[in-house]
């Protein structure tokens, strides 16, 4: 057998090795889901940036969990808390396995979103919620890198932030899989949680 | 239908001769220690048309009305000079939507609390008349936002 095996060349592995691929593929494209499905996409790989506490973070620090990454700043006094609310109600309606469901904040407004202000900010929410923070110079490439759009807009003395309201949701192997929209529903969102927790039993 | 004089008085009295625009359940956005922005939002019913033209608080430096937009899912938030206000049509100003932007907060928004807001509106004729309203601070996280406040019902008058 493993005279067998060393005889086959290179060609027939990679043939072999494309065949299992498109296999996983189909199997994967058979599960339907309510938000966008963006399995395979080639942006919003992995991030390495510093959390509230001062520790650098990664996605693999979260592998097991379906994460829901989502961008956003602080002073906002609608969108960011009414998408951080659907994420808290996201959780409540999973029950126990809302354990494997982790929101992670990224900030576009590294200015003003201390790292205080952002984990009391979260607290509010959920303790379970984790703050990150790109530096002012991190801050073009972790956007460019998730494809998030962000700019600064003065107002009065002061100013907002327009940015991508988009939460992107991670399968518990740290595979970027569905884009979920601002307008979206909790329900569908469990649902579809629900779907890549099962598929990692 | 018969009327007692006392009771026509009163209904007279009562009516919103000067009531402007009602004001439904005002309620601010709570905030953490050193956040220095929350939104307000509200209910606004005008009897004839009117324009929200401008607010303030003593709890904000500033008090802007700001529009919100969702583009291809990116959001958009603007100053807008004056919300119209038609006769009669309430104007919901709710996430998503309008809100009363209150920016440089002196002080954190403690769910529960009350902040007074005076609103400033303009009728037809450009004239400007302003309201004073009480809004309740809901604590940011709380279940159902803006959903669980009592209902308030508050009249404008000309000053």
């Amino acid at each position: 057998m493993l005279s067998m095996l060393q005889t086959l060349n290179g060609r027939f592995l990679l043939v072999l090795a494309l065949v299992s691929a498109s296999l996983i593929g189909c199997g994967e494209q058979n599960v339907r889901f309510n938000a966008t499905d963006i399995t395979g996409a080639n942006y919003g790989q992995d991030f390495e940036l510093v959390d509230s506490h001062g520790q650098l973070r990664t996605l693999e620090d979260f592998r097991g969990e379906v994460v829901m990454i989502y961008f956003g700043f602080i002073q906002c006094p609608d969108v960011c808390p009414t998408a951080l609310m659907r994420a808290v109600e996201v959780k409540d309606a999973l029950g126990p396995s809302g354990d494997k469901f982790r929101v992670v904040y990224i900030t576009v407004d590294p200015e003003r979103d201390t790292p205080e202000i952002v984990s009391a900010y979260l607290a509010a929410f959920d303790p379970g919620f984790v703050g990150l923070h790109p530096t002012m110079e991190e801050l073009p490439e972790v956007a460019k890198s998730f494809r998030v759009f962000y700019r600064k807009v003065p107002t009065g003395d002061s100013y907002t932030m327009d940015h991508t309201a988009t939460s992107f949701v991670y399968d518990t192997q740290g595979r970027l899989r569905l884009a979920v929209s601002h307008s979206m529903e909790v329900a569908p969102i469990v649902e579809d949680v629900r779907t890549l927790l099962q598929a990692a039993r | 239908m018969k009327k007692s004089l006392l009771g026509s008085i009163l209904a007279l009295a009562m009516a919103p001769l000067f009531a402007q625009v009602t004001v439904e359940d005002p309620w601010v956005r709570g905030t953490v220690p050193k956040q220095q922005a929350t939104g307000a939002f509200m209910m606004l019913t005008a009897e004839t048309d009117a324009r929200l033209v401008a607010a303030e608080s003593p709890v904000a430096g500033v008090v802007e009305i700001h529009e919100m937009a969702m583009e291809n899912d990116v959001m958009k938030m603007r100053e807008i000079p004056a919300l119209d206000l038609p006769a009669g049509q309430t104007m919901e100003l709710k996430p998503g939507g309008y809100h009363v932007m209150l920016m440089q907060l002196k002080e954190q928004m403690v769910g529960g609390t009350v902040v007074p807001i005076t609103l400033i509106f303009e009728d037809s004729a450009g004239e400007r008349f302003t309201q004073e309203i009480e809004a309740r601070v809901t604590a940011l996280g709380a279940a159902r936002e803006g959903a669980d406040k009592p209902m308030q019902h508050q009249h404008g008058h000309r000053h």
